[in-house]
């Protein structure tokens, strides 16, 4: 199989690169989503901690 | 039974008569959809009206397909084994449509008797295979009839 | 055996544990994901859909995910109802987007398939309303769990919801055997005759794994972080936060 014939899909490119393509989009989304979740609420705690270890 | 505990129960009983009625509609739409599907046997002797949108499946017949020259009109044959339904089409076919591929048409019958489709489904069934292997299957005589699923109904 | 049960009920172990998976999970999946997508592309075509049936190796792994992580949410949901264990709660929120992002992934990649084969994007045939019905169940769990602002009535509305909801897991299932849908039959539940080719199963097969694993993976992460947020004025948690 060509790298042409490869992206042509025997000519459903469209159907088929959109499925996977939608496939990642959405994967990473839930990644990235998850992580910076995490994220945000670990600084939050930081924050806190920092605060409270300043006043004692 | 203390208040709390009684009010939970009705909570979860209102839920779960809920769902049941959604469920319970579900089915009904489901079996009224099968009510307006026909068999070419079913429109040979009548049954289906005159008029009114229905739907009809069955094989494509082999060397039935007729392509109007100049225009999208195709004219298949639709059979279920017993009685067969010329069909009308204008409009662009599922990739799946060829001889001996299951169709669903949805469509209307005229006075004089000629169905004419606004829509062309085709259904393929839960074999996957490489084209070889489907050779060597036919060629080997293992091929089982009626791999290529046959409509008794739809939706 | 009961010590056992009651780590897992334990947040601080949960969380240090998750940690502790997350290299694996990752790995595991990059693994799979490279040989799946490897093998999606390599096999041979099918014999009637040509290229378009490569769709399968993202659109069936959807599919399982949507049904298998809604039985995950239930499980955990009806866990903590009964047990009252916090932890099983988390892990049923947790879930619940996930769920509902591969449901949408699920319908949304059927369509993409459907088009240029049936020649529809969408019939209402039981398979795909039933499909439909469980992302308004994932929905309806998130927006229930967002509009309670008391987090045990959340937890116990939310597990309610998705107990009652599992009876359409088996709705879907046999949908294509129960009515007639234009939804094919199951290709790979019947063992008998296995009706795909073992160049076209192994694709699927890997991409399949790659996804439980990915949701295992993101499951983990998202667990923790709900760890954090319920458990954040905790001794344990301003520990670890102190340097």
């Amino acid at each position: 199989m060509s790298v042409s014939e490869f992206f042509h899909m025997g000519g459903y490119a469209l159907y088929v690169w959109s499925s996977y393509g939608l496939t990642t989009v959405v994967m990473i989304a839930l990644y990235l989503f998850a992580k910076r979740d995490q994220q945000q609420i670990k600084q939050q705690i930081a924050r806190r901690v920092a605060r409270s270890g300043s006043e004692t | 039974m203390n208040p709390v505990r009684k009010k939970r129960l009705l909570l979860i009983g209102l839920m779960v008569g809920g769902v049941s009625i959604t469920t319970m509609l579900m089915l009904n739409a489901f079996q009224s959809n099968v009510m307006f599907f026909f068999s070419p046997t079913q429109v040979a002797a009548g049954e289906a009206p005159v008029g009114h949108n229905f739907r009809v499946g069955g094989l494509v017949k082999t060397g039935s397909v007729t392509r109007e020259n100049g225009s999208l009109t195709v004219q298949f044959i639709v059979t279920d084994g017993d009685k067969s339904l010329p069909i009308y089409y204008a409009g662009i076919l599922p990739d799946l449509f060829r001889e001996g591929q299951g169709i669903i048409a949805k469509g209307k019958l005229d006075d004089t008797g000629r169905f004419t489709a606004s829509e062309v489904l085709a259904k393929h069934d839960e074999n996957y295979m490489p084209p070889e292997v489907a050779d060597a299957l036919k060629k080997s005589g293992k091929w089982k009839e009626g791999q290529t699923s046959m409509p008794e109904g739809m939706y | 055996m009961f010590a056992w049960f009651f780590r897992l009920g334990s947040p601080k172990h949960v969380y240090r544990i998750a940690g502790r998976f997350l290299p694996w999970t990752g790995g595991l999946f990059l693994l799979l994901l490279i040989s799946g997508l490897y093998y999606s592309f390599s096999a041979p075509p099918d014999y009637q859909q040509g290229e378009s049936y490569r769709i399968i190796f993202v659109h069936v792994p959807a599919a399982w995910m949507s049904m298998f992580i809604y039985m995950v949410m239930a499980l955990a949901g009806g866990v903590g109802l009964v047990w009252k264990m916090k932890m099983a709660d988390m892990v049923a929120s947790a879930a619940a987007p996930i769920g509902a992002a591969f449901t949408l992934l699920a319908l949304v990649t059927g369509s993409f398939w459907g088009k240029p084969m049936w020649g529809t994007w969408w019939v209402w045939d039981a398979r795909l309303t039933s499909e439909l019905i469980l992302l308004f169940l994932y929905l309806g769990f998130i927006a229930l769990q967002a509009a309670i602002e008391d987090t045990r009535t959340a937890a116990r509305a939310g597990a309610i919801l998705a107990l009652v909801g599992v009876i359409n897991i088996p709705i879907i299932h046999y949908s294509v055997e129960w009515w007639y849908t234009l939804h094919q039959p199951a290709t790979i539940t019947k063992m008998d005759t296995p009706s795909i080719h073992i160049s076209m199963l192994i694709p699927l097969l890997l991409m399949a794994g790659a996804f439980k694993v990915f949701f295992a993976h993101v499951l983990l992460i998202r667990t923790r972080t709900e760890i954090l947020r319920r458990e954040q004025k905790t001794g344990w948690v301003q520990e670890l936060f102190k340097k």
